[in-house]
């Protein structure tokens, strides 16, 4: 089916590009995940693919099939907005599930500060007083 | 009378468009079918009894959506380049805990998905008795900066919609 399709060759580069900058990306986050040392840096690299990883690959799938079809291809909108809405979802769940498992053992990934969840606030006010003066100054 | 017919407005009309767009077709059958379903999902909505949200300035909402693009691209190609190119990692990341004013739970909600999304930030815990919320930072180099920029880009403009 696709070797059917005509599509300019500038196009067609393009969409490779899109896609494989998007591809790219994802495996960077991937790497990130693999390869990050503690559970709480590891969160930050899947979003990567979850960001504008997927975001140039469905540039690239908007632009192929606008072109190819001959009409405005945008469901992939649809995708954008679906997976950036449920990924940060489900690694906050994730997230305060490590916190939760890191408290409940007295965890060393943990500063001591953040170790009770009462506690937390205390050792930190003077980090926010010092923000808040340099607010009023501005 | 509005409001027991069409309980929330603004859901009911993205749910049309999504019917739509994942139908790839404006014709009027889909149209209809797709005003009743969102229609329907509408009170499916009410029967669960969420308070409906308050917004306001909604034209904020773009200037919010173009914010977080923009900070969405920079915090990607930090990252990337860190996890890329740098070996000793784990000594700049770090926990951080800032006060909100926010106190609108959707408005909560936005901002918890905004700094999540973004690959430099997580949202780890908010505490509503305190309104502290602790925020797990990929690169933290300077604390402040850090809260300022939560504070005057994100905060700022939920305030304004949701509060």
């Amino acid at each position: 089916m696709i070797s059917d399709v005509d599509i300019p060759v500038a196009v067609a580069v393009l969409v490779a590009a899109c896609v494989l900058f998007g591809a790219f990306l994802t495996m960077v986050g991937c790497l990130g995940l693999a390869r990050l040392r503690s559970f709480y840096l590891r969160i930050h690299a899947p979003t990567l693919g979850t960001s504008f990883g997927v975001l140039f690959i469905l540039a690239g799938s908007v632009l192929f099939f606008t072109v190819s079809g001959g009409r405005i291809a945008v469901h992939e909108v649809l995708i954008m907005v679906f997976v950036s809405m449920t990924t940060p979802v489900t690694l906050m769940l994730l997230a305060r599930a490590a916190l939760y498992r890191d408290r409940a053992a007295r965890s060393e990934e943990l500063p001591l500060w953040a170790r009770n969840p009462s506690q937390a606030g205390a050792a930190v006010v003077d980090v926010v007083s010092a923000a808040s003066e340099t607010e009023s100054r501005s | 009378m509005t409001r027991r017919l069409l309980p929330y407005p603004l859901l009911v009309l993205l749910l049309w468009g999504m019917w739509l767009l994942l139908q790839q077709s404006v014709r009027p059958g889909q149209l209809l079918l797709g005003l009743v379903v969102a229609f329907l999902a509408g009170h499916a909505m009410a029967a669960l009894r969420v308070p409906r949200p308050k917004l306001r300035r909604l034209w904020k909402t773009l200037e919010l959506f173009w914010l977080v693009t923009v900070d969405i691209l920079h915090s990607n190609v930090a990252v990337a380049t860190l996890i890329l190119f740098r070996r000793h990692r784990a000594e700049t990341s770090a926990f951080l805990l800032m006060p909100l004013k926010l106190r609108d739970r959707n408005g909560l909600a936005v901002l918890a998905c905004i700094l999540t999304a973004a690959p430099g930030t997580a949202w780890l815990e908010y505490n509503p008795t305190t309104g502290m919320v602790l925020v797990h930072v990929f690169d933290l180099v300077d604390e402040k900066q850090w809260i300022e920029r939560i504070r005057h880009r994100y905060e700022r403009l939920l305030l304004e919609i949701f509060q």
